[in-house]
């Protein structure tokens, strides 16, 4: 379809959450703006390929997700270096409460595969359908629903179960306890 | 013994958790809008062709 200024202003109302996506996927906001700005260039580029009335945010996180991949792989070794950065700059934040929760979040979400990184994010934040995310991924419904259910087990250990298991007090009396069976 | 749950048992208190705080995390770059470089980038593109231009300049090397 040709670029008409109410389509303008459709890619212009999903450049939000095609930044916050990119934000999640890369955890780096100058390469995430990098990515939206290609997203958005590839987009108008290949306008005419657009279905008119089909679902535009899908089509353009499409978009996004496949260059992500190809710059992913791309840069896989340049990848290391960002991220060691990235963790830098978390440090040195100051170390308010809020914050510092957000940033074991977010190191947290960067320790999940790929794969179900992108899928609980289409879903659970983006507000995506299994079905749309499906099709954004390009694969099955039942395969998003595995992912994001894995994402979301992992994300669990490594935030709070982890966490339950510090008390090591009471394993250390249960140690010294043990064998009389309570 | 009791036993903190570690696989299966989910708890829906743990899930709604991880579930608010991706979105405030996501959220929170939502609300930053449209940063003036995209607004003009749309802007100033007449159509395919210009971007398909600009792509072409920017993935150049």
């Amino acid at each position: 379809m040709p670029l008409t200024d109410s389509l303008r202003d459709d890619i212009l109302a999903s450049v939000p959450s095609l930044r916050a996506f990119a934000i999640s996927l890369s955890g780096n906001g100058d390469r995430a703006d990098d990515l939206v700005q290609e997203t958005l260039l590839r987009a108008i580029a290949n306008i005419d390929s657009f279905q008119p009335g089909s679902n535009l945010p899908a089509w353009l996180f499409t978009i996004l997700r496949n260059l992500f991949r190809s710059d992913y792989r791309k840069r896989r070794r340049e990848v290391e270096d960002a991220e060691g950065n990235y963790a830098k700059t978390l440090k040195t934040q100051p170390a308010q409460n809020a914050h510092l929760e957000f940033e074991e979040f977010r190191t947290a979400l960067d320790k999940l595969p790929q794969d179900q990184r992108e899928a609980l994010i289409l879903v659970g934040a983006s507000g995506f359908s299994y079905e749309d995310a499906a099709a954004i991924c390009g694969c099955a419904v039942g395969t998003i629903k595995s992912r994001v259910n894995r994402a979301r087990s992992k994300l669990s250990a490594l935030l709070y179960v982890d966490g339950a298991e510090d008390f090591g007090p009471d394993n250390t009396v249960r140690a010294v306890i043990g064998g009389n069976g309570g | 013994m009791k036993e903190v749950k570690k696989q299966g048992g989910l708890n829906a208190e743990i899930q709604s958790r991880i579930g608010h705080q991706l979105r405030a995390m996501y959220d929170d770059v939502v609300r930053q809008g449209v940063p003036d470089r995209f607004a003009e980038l749309i802007r100033k593109l007449d159509g395919p062709e210009a971007a398909a231009e600009l792509a072409k300049k920017d993935g150049g090397e």
